[in-house]
């Protein structure tokens, strides 16, 4: 048995299937996938997202800190309130893990990925040094995803006045604390939402509200094709320990500047970046029926060969799409091994579908 | 509880077999076996005329989720693949027993009695 989040007994009695995700019971889907993914690109859904790990920075440095921990620089979270996504990096410039972290009024607030906590926190614990910081992670806390083009105006009327006013506020990459609840306008979806942090006696309580009120309880393989259509990197798949930032589409989420600020992995991705970066992630389209999938082969001719990291079935295209890392060179068209055959397909930015809209 | 007709037979491999009045089997998968799947996006279909003996595999059901072999229940000849699930691969899940996937021709008629009446499927999947 996995460990569960506070809404398990929620997720089987709305007739979720259950199933493993980095240790955690999780809801794959309510019914149909596909009817759940369409939901959040045409009105909105709920996601429980309770197995993420949220870890709160504190003490005198924890600014400094972070700015040695992190390839992203804290130091452009001008004010409480705003919020960056970053990687913390290993010496050889591979990525331990990827996060957002907010500024709080006093400390800072990271979420990283379930999957990742145990070596998260060892990596972290192993990299204080003598910096004065201290880390606690808050698993009392539950955490619920309300996404799509509807979810902040739906939301908003089922809060507090207090509440409901914040979400009009807040801009995208924002998040403010309200009494003991933290919102953020942040997702993992390619839509417009929000990230909700909560106590978790409150959560149940608080998503049976959000499913009363007509809001789609979406399951994780909604939140994948989502994903994957927002050309959004899911870590231990399109990112690990292996590859850099460089190589993953997430060059822009490495601060060079100030040069002096020598965080962890800096003198490996410099190193990268002289030599010429190998490797780039990309977008790829099936224009055949089939389904891409992960590892399969990626040949792109007179270039060489490269692998599909994440594969699905994009609902909002209605044809396969994929991310697939390739040599730098890379083509407009390649073509990838399916079941022993070759099948066509087009390279293109790994952008698919952004706030409802088709990218390519 | 997922749906079991008793007029079908079925391979463990999760394909229904249903004996028609000219002597050919129409195979499709189970109702238990398209929950299992989720969503179906793609379905790669054998070819008329393939020859296959039992077990064999005969095509592809992709979901959203992972891409599936189905086999053949008997040995036998394709007569026919229902091209409807090209346009629309959903129907596995709406309606699988009526959403047939292949017919054939089979070598040996009394091979339907190798597999599972509806009493021994439903105890094969636990249900």
């Amino acid at each position: 048995m996995g460990q569960r989040t506070p809404l398990y007994d929620l997720h089987l009695a709305l007739g979720a299937k259950m199933v493993d995700f980095g240790g955690w019971d999780m809801p794959l889907h309510y019914g149909s996938q596909v009817e759940e993914h369409h939901q959040v690109r045409r009105d909105c859904g709920v996601f429980d997202v309770s197995h993420m790990t949220v870890i709160d920075v504190g003490g005198p440095q924890a600014k400094a800190w972070l700015q040695h921990l992190l390839a992203n620089d804290v130091e452009r979270l001008h004010s409480p309130g705003r919020a960056l996504y970053s990687t913390m990096l290993n010496e050889r410039g591979g990525i331990v893990d990827d996060m957002i972290v907010y500024r709080l009024d006093d400390a800072y607030r990271l979420v990283v990925n379930a999957s990742t906590r145990d070596q998260d926190l060892a990596w972290m614990q192993a990299h204080l040094g003598a910096f004065d910081v201290q880390l606690v992670e808050r698993s009392e806390l539950a955490m619920l995803a309300i996404q799509g083009p509807q979810a902040r105006h739906k939301i908003a009327e089922l809060v507090t006045q207090s509440r409901g006013n914040l979400i009009q506020l807040l801009k995208p990459f924002e998040g403010l604390a309200d009494g003991d609840w933290f919102i953020a306008r942040t997702g993992y979806t390619g839509e417009d939402g929000l990230e909700i942090i909560l106590p978790a006696d409150q959560a149940p309580g608080f998503f049976n509200d959000l499913v009363g009120a007509g809001i789609s309880p979406i399951g994780l393989g909604a939140r994948d094709t989502l994903r994957v259509e927002a050309g959004m990197n899911l870590y231990g798949q399109d990112i690990h320990l292996d590859v850099s930032p460089l190589a993953s589409n997430m060059a822009w989420s490495i601060a060079w500047e100030p040069a002096t600020r020598q965080f962890i992995g800096r003198t490996a991705l410099e190193a990268e970046r002289a030599g010429g970066v190998q490797h780039k992630l990309v977008g790829l389209v099936l224009e055949e029926r089939g389904v891409l999938r992960a590892h399969q082969v990626v040949r792109i001719a007179n270039v060489g060969e490269g692998e599909i990291t994440s594969g699905s079935f994009s609902p909002t295209l209605s044809k396969s799409i994929a991310l697939a890392r390739v040599p730098m060179a890379t083509a407009d068209r390649a073509e990838v091994e399916i079941r022993g055959k070759w099948y066509p397909v087009r390279v293109v930015k790994p952008n698919f579908v952004r706030h409802g809209k088709t990218l390519i | 509880m997922s749906k079991i007709p008793a007029d079908l037979r079925f391979a463990e491999s999760h394909e229904w077999a249903r004996l028609e009045a000219d002597g050919t089997v129409t195979v499709g998968i189970s109702d238990h076996a398209q929950e299992a799947l989720g969503d179906v996006v793609f379905v790669e279909l054998t070819e008329v005329g393939k020859v296959f003996g039992a077990g064999d595999q005969a095509g592809v059901v992709e979901s959203v989720k992972a891409a599936s072999d189905i086999y053949s229940p008997v040995a036998g000849e394709v007569i026919a693949v229902n091209e409807d699930l090209g346009a629309s691969p959903e129907l596995l899940n709406s309606e699988p027993y009526s959403a047939w996937i292949f017919k054939i021709k089979p070598a040996n008629a009394g091979d339907l009695d190798k597999l599972l009446d509806a009493a021994g499927y439903k105890s094969a999947i636990g249900e």
